[in-house]
């Protein structure tokens, strides 16, 4: 995983809420067996005038230009603002995969959906909950305001907005320790392969149907 | 001091440590697996040199690319097929307990083989790559989808990273009128929490409305869960729970048996178990739901009419409400009794078990569907529900009316393989979402129960279904 320390960038605004994550990244392109490649159909029936299909050549298809990500002022935005509930739905990881792909490290929104947030983390993702006021005031100013930039700093957890205006945010600070550090979870837990062992045997002694 | 919720006695007796600020390492029993979350999960588990911890939790089944006709002829899109023989691969060289390859006589929805097969059991921790993995819950099994990241954590150390959720009591108390099922008690209380009603809890359901449920209803409600934001949704395991399992393939064995329902009896809440919300529904309160937007948040009952977005004063809800009503090519205010529909899938991992399909049939036996319905899907969830619906004569009750009867899979929920809407296409569907192109891009769903979609393919458009009996 990309270790993610501190960020200076540019606003890309999606003001609509209870976005689903078929809706990030459509079932069709769920057929890939890779990890990758996912970013040119991040959005794919909201950005597209044609229906997408896997490996196509995205860029000679139509676009629809009033789709934000297709407007010019948020070519190379690196933070996504969201509305309520974002990522609800289907539990695919393709989704967090296709907005790191297109470019996106930072979402900003509300709240999140509860599988969605947590894969963000596992993948150089980081999803921000800001109050509902400072996403609205975020909104105003990223529409005001062409080149419209946010500095995200992991390490003091805040966020600032171009006038200095700042704003902390949570992580756990087992989250924050594999972000910072962009560390393999699974490594991390394999240290406790002893543990897991003993747990397991008593497990076993306990509930022995279970291992049948 | 306060007692525990079940949640507190499933998820605490599967800690294997906690770090200071609350995050556990969780040992996960069960692990369920299809082919279109586990590949890249594998994948790194061979980039790291890494085998599988325990394969003996591992049960697995191609469901979301498989076709649902014309089996002798294999899977035509290649890149389908390459995810289903990849996961093939997968299972050969890594393990299973279970394994179902394409066109085995078991195959089927992996949430419609696990319990069939005694593999979800009471107090389990169940996992999958699958949001709606949450349909075990039914068996006071700890369930709940993970992504691939996750998928991959499970396969190579058994255990997962996560802190306590909050707790949610949603209580159902009295009884439904007849005509009203699980699916419409899951559709009310995602119109009265939201979609995002649910988020950060593990619900539990509880009321007299959820014991009277038989154990398909249990999940059809548990599976739900996610839809109102919940990842895990729980039913306390009850004599019904025990009934259901007895005597199926991977249930305790005799020897056992006694001992795991003596502590399967244990996994209740306490009567003095302190929740963080409670909500309270009145079952018979409850009509036939039918969803007209885009989220299955926006329900209404088969009585009521399509909103009008002038009403809403919140300048947000408004604008979700015209987008909606756009995207699904409604007029404010239509009855819901009034849209017609051109399409009626009956399956999924909510509504394709057996109960679900004699529910249909009941409804459908003598009669046709309507001239203005292109296509009526019944896709049974596993080759053992399709072989018992085919000895019950169900699958000629459904031929006789012009309806598809078709092999297992998840088929049009999602439509990954053939099964699909194309743009501009109503359907009546007993699946779970109503999402923008969920069905098919440009596709237009509607949720209902399997009882309310054979009578909408009988009549053409929604009915009430109380009215039809």
């Amino acid at each position: 995983m990309k270790a993610f320390k501190s960020l200076d960038g540019l606003v890309c605004p999606l003001d609509r809420a209870n976005v689903d994550t078929d809706a990030i990244i459509p079932k069709q392109f769920l057929k890939s067996i890779k990890r990758s490649g996912f970013g040119p159909y991040l959005f794919d029936e909201w950005r597209y005038a044609d229906v997408g299909e896997p490996d196509m050549d995205c860029s000679k298809r139509p676009l629809k230009r009033d789709f934000v990500l297709n407007q010019p002022r948020y070519q190379g935005a690196q933070i996504l603002l969201a509305r309520d509930n974002f990522g609800c739905g289907s539990s695919r990881e393709h989704a967090p995969w296709a907005i790191e792909d297109y470019g996106f490290r930072v979402v900003i929104a509300p709240s999140f959906a509860d599988i969605f947030f947590g894969n963000c983390y596992k993948n150089g993702v980081l999803p921000i909950v800001a109050s509902p006021a400072i996403v609205d005031q975020l909104f105003r100013e990223c529409a005001a305001q062409k080149g419209y930039k946010l500095r995200v700093d992991l390490e003091t957890q805040t966020v600032r907005n171009p006038a200095g205006e700042w704003f902390r945010f949570d992580i756990t600070p087992h989250r924050k320790h594999c972000m910072l550090n962009g560390l393999d979870e699974i490594g991390l837990t394999l240290q406790h392969a002893d543990e897991i062992k003993a747990f397991e045997a008593k497990h076993k002694a306990a509930q022995p149907w279970l291992f049948a | 001091m306060a007692g525990k919720t079940l949640y507190d006695k499933l998820w605490e007796s599967h800690v294997v440590r906690e770090e200071s600020d609350g995050t556990c390492l969780l040992y996960i029993d069960r692990h369920l697996m299809h082919e279109v979350t586990s590949p890249q999960a594998f994948e790194g588990l061979r980039l790291a040199g890494r085998k599988a911890w325990r394969k003996e939790s591992v049960v697995a089944n191609p469901d979301h690319n498989t076709p649902t006709d014309h089996w002798d002829e294999g899977i035509k899109d290649p890149i389908s097929r390459l995810q289903v023989e990849t996961l093939d691969a997968n299972i050969r060289d890594f393990g299973a307990l279970v394994y179902f390859p394409f066109k085995h006589a078991n195959q089927g929805i992996i949430h419609v083989i696990g319990p069939e097969n005694g593999t979800t059991l009471p107090g389990m921790t169940v996992v999958c790559g699958d949001s709606h993995t949450s349909t075990h819950g039914a068996f006071g099994a700890l369930a709940f989808g993970v992504g691939t990241s996750e998928v991959e954590h499970v396969l190579a150390t058994q255990t997962l990273v996560g802190k306590r959720s909050k707790r949610m009591l949603i209580k159902v108390d009295g009884k439904v009128s007849p005509g009203v099922t699980a699916k419409d008690i899951a559709l009310a209380i995602i119109g009265r929490i939201g979609t995002a009603g649910g988020t950060g809890y593990a619900v539990e359901f509880g009321g007299s409305a959820i014991r009277a449920l038989s154990m398909e209803g249990r999940m059809t409600l548990c599976n739900m869960a996610i839809e109102g934001g919940a990842r895990a949704g729980l039913v306390a395991p009850d004599e019904k729970t025990f009934e259901y399992l007895k005597g199926r393939q991977f249930a305790p064995k005799p020897g056992d048996w006694d001992k795991a329902v003596a502590y399967w009896k244990t996994l209740q809440s306490d009567a003095n178990a302190r929740f963080d919300t409670v909500i309270e529904l009145d079952a018979a309160a409850i009509e036939p739901q039918v969803t007209w937007g885009t989220s299955p948040e926006q329900v209404l009952p088969v009585g009521g009419r399509v909103p009008n977005p002038a009403k809403e004063k919140d300048a947000q809800k408004r604008a979700g409400i015209e987008r909606a009503l756009q995207y699904m090519g409604l007029a404010a205010d239509t009855p819901i009794q009034d849209i017609k529909v051109d399409k009626v899938f009956i399956g999924s991992c909510t509504n394709s078990r057996i109960e679900d399909l004699r529910a249909a049939a009941k409804i459908t036996k003598g009669k046709k569907k309507a001239a203005n319905v292109k296509l009526v899907l019944v896709v049974p969830g596993s080759g053992q529900v399709k072989r018992q619906a085919e000895a019950e004569g169900l699958d000629r009750i459904f031929t006789e009316a012009g309806f598809e009867w078709r092999e297992p899979g998840c088929s049009m929920c999602l439509a990954m393989n053939a099964d699909r809407l194309a743009p501009g296409e109503r359907c009546a569907s007993t699946s779970n979402r109503n999402f923008e192109g969920r069905q098919g891009a440009g596709g237009r769903t509607h949720l209902v129960s399997p009882e309310m979609a054979a009578a909408a393919a009988i009549a053409g458009h929604f009915v009430d279904i109380r009215k039809q009996n």
